[in-house]
């Protein structure tokens, strides 16, 4: 529940709801609204639930990291971020 | 001896353990309340209890979300489904806990339309997608989830998405922490305070423990690390006779919180006059309800909920377990009639429950037989 995932912002989408951010090399789209200013490429940050939630330095993701293979929670993460669906209409475009 | 180079700075924990073991008065009992249910995991995943003193307690706190949901929620939510054909929503953790007609998922496996998302977002694109139904997302969480469900519910309403609601199980994680400091049969001597909560609400809000009940709050990251850091800052205060608040976490969690989280907050939620714990009864101002502005979208406002009160089967000893009365391996049930395959009570449902991280971990290598070869 309170899982929360580190990643690096990519890039913003151009409605500005939205990022692409890197997490272990795998690219997903998180939603940027409860940060102020919004994350700019190369910002390291926690996600939770499809949010980022926070800032947080490189150093810090890497151990936030490291921390959910310790807690066994490394694949649930992953899980979690190939789950998140609601970005698939602003890719798709149309639909 | 791979496990010890997965820790960082095994050298610093063997000290951190030194130093409480140096701090802790051996003529005291120490009773050290971890508020959040993610330091549950973590102390009982790393054993950290082994690095502590006989006299040194860690007693597990109300910060594991579906811990503390009454049943009765379970199976009010779920009757969406029957008495208006909606598609049930929620996280993965709600999944599994026991309603009185059965968890979702076994709702589900019975044919109920009930879909596990991993964002409220998620179930916001349900309801886009199938605009002839009526799409439900229980909410349930912190301050940590709580933000998220506001900001889908601004999306929801500026798109004018009519088929979605929101049935909210918010709840605020400081009238908890005060029912349980003026409950009678209060003995906890400081807390560690939660970490990702404390990202959004900040340090502020604890400090009427410290002034107002002379109580240590040390806010505190997950790692073995952190945690044993925190109990030394602990022991320092108490020693000293102080109490205040500390971040021991500010590497994440900002003394003022997240702002703009706050911010959407305040302008989707209001405090209920009063929501039920389990285990803790029901607790004034500690749970988040939709403003009225919010109606069309707030499935208490739209339709008739049956107001379900559910009491636990009486066996159960979830209650004692939540307020740190009884271990969870005291529990008459555990490990026997309630298992994580077959959960009665939601504390053995969710990893930060403290009697499924209690059966999961408790015989696994721990990280004092780790920094000590």
């Amino acid at each position: 529940m309170c899982l929360a995932i580190p990643g690096q912002i990519v890039e913003l989408a151009s409605d500005g709801h939205l990022a692409i951010v890197d997490v272990s090399k795998v690219r997903r789209t998180i939603n940027v609204d409860l940060l102020e200013p919004p994350p700019v490429p190369g910002e390291w940050v926690l996600i939770h639930v499809g949010f980022a939630m926070s800032r947080i330095s490189g150093d810090q993701a890497a151990e936030q990291l490291r921390l959910l293979a310790m807690l066994g929670e490394d694949a649930q993460a992953m899980a979690e971020l190939d789950g998140y669906r609601f970005a698939d209409r602003v890719e798709g475009g149309s639909s | 001896m791979k496990f010890v180079d997965e820790f960082r700075d095994p050298r610093l924990i063997r000290q951190a353990a030194d130093e409480i073991v140096r701090l802790a008065d051996p003529s005291r009992h120490y009773r050290i309340m971890e508020v959040c249910g993610g330091h549950t995991h973590a102390i009982y995943r790393f054993a950290l209890a082994d690095l502590l003193p006989p006299n040194l307690e860690l007693v597990h706190g109300p910060g594991c979300p579906v811990c503390v949901l009454p049943m009765g929620r379970i199976d009010e939510g779920l009757s969406l489904v029957e008495s208006h054909g909606a598609i049930f929503t929620t996280f993965g953790d709600v999944m599994r806990v026991p309603g009185r007609h059965g968890s979702p998922l076994e709702r589900q496996a019975r044919g109920a339309d009930v879909r596990m998302v991993y964002s409220p977002l998620d179930a916001l694109k349900i309801a886009r997608d199938h605009p002839d139904r009526h799409v439900v997302f229980f909410a349930i969480g912190f301050e940590t989830t709580a933000p998220s469900t506001a900001l889908t519910l601004k999306r929801a309403r500026d798109l004018g998405v009519a088929n979605f609601s929101v049935f909210s199980n918010h709840v605020t994680i400081v009238p908890a922490i005060r029912a349980i400091l003026d409950s009678p049969d209060m003995r906890l001597d400081a807390f560690i305070g939660p970490g990702h909560v404390s990202t959004v609400i900040g340090a502020r809000p604890y400090a009427f423990i410290a002034r107002d009940y002379r109580r240590p709050v040390v806010i505190a990251g997950f790692e073995p690390l952190d945690l044993l850091q925190s109990i030394v800052m602990i022991l320092r205060q108490l020693r000293d006779r102080r109490a205040e608040v500390e971040n021991q976490y500010a590497r994440v969690v900002p003394w003022e919180g997240n702002l703009p989280a706050l911010r959407v907050l305040a302008s989707v939620f209001e405090l209920r006059p009063y929501f039920e714990w389990r285990g803790l009864g029901f607790i004034s101002q500690s749970a988040l309800k939709l403003r009225p502005e919010y109606a069309a979208w707030d499935a208490e406002a739209r339709f008739a909920m049956p107001g379900v009160q559910v009491t636990d089967p009486k066996a159960a000893q979830c209650g004692e377990v939540l307020k740190g009365v009884l271990k969870p391996h005291q529990c008459k049930l555990f490990g026997r009639e309630c298992t994580p395959e077959r959960p009665i009570g939601a504390l053995m449902v969710s990893s930060e429950g403290a009697c499924a991280a209690y059966i999961n971990y408790v015989h696994r290598r721990t990280v004092a037989d780790a920094i000590e070869t």
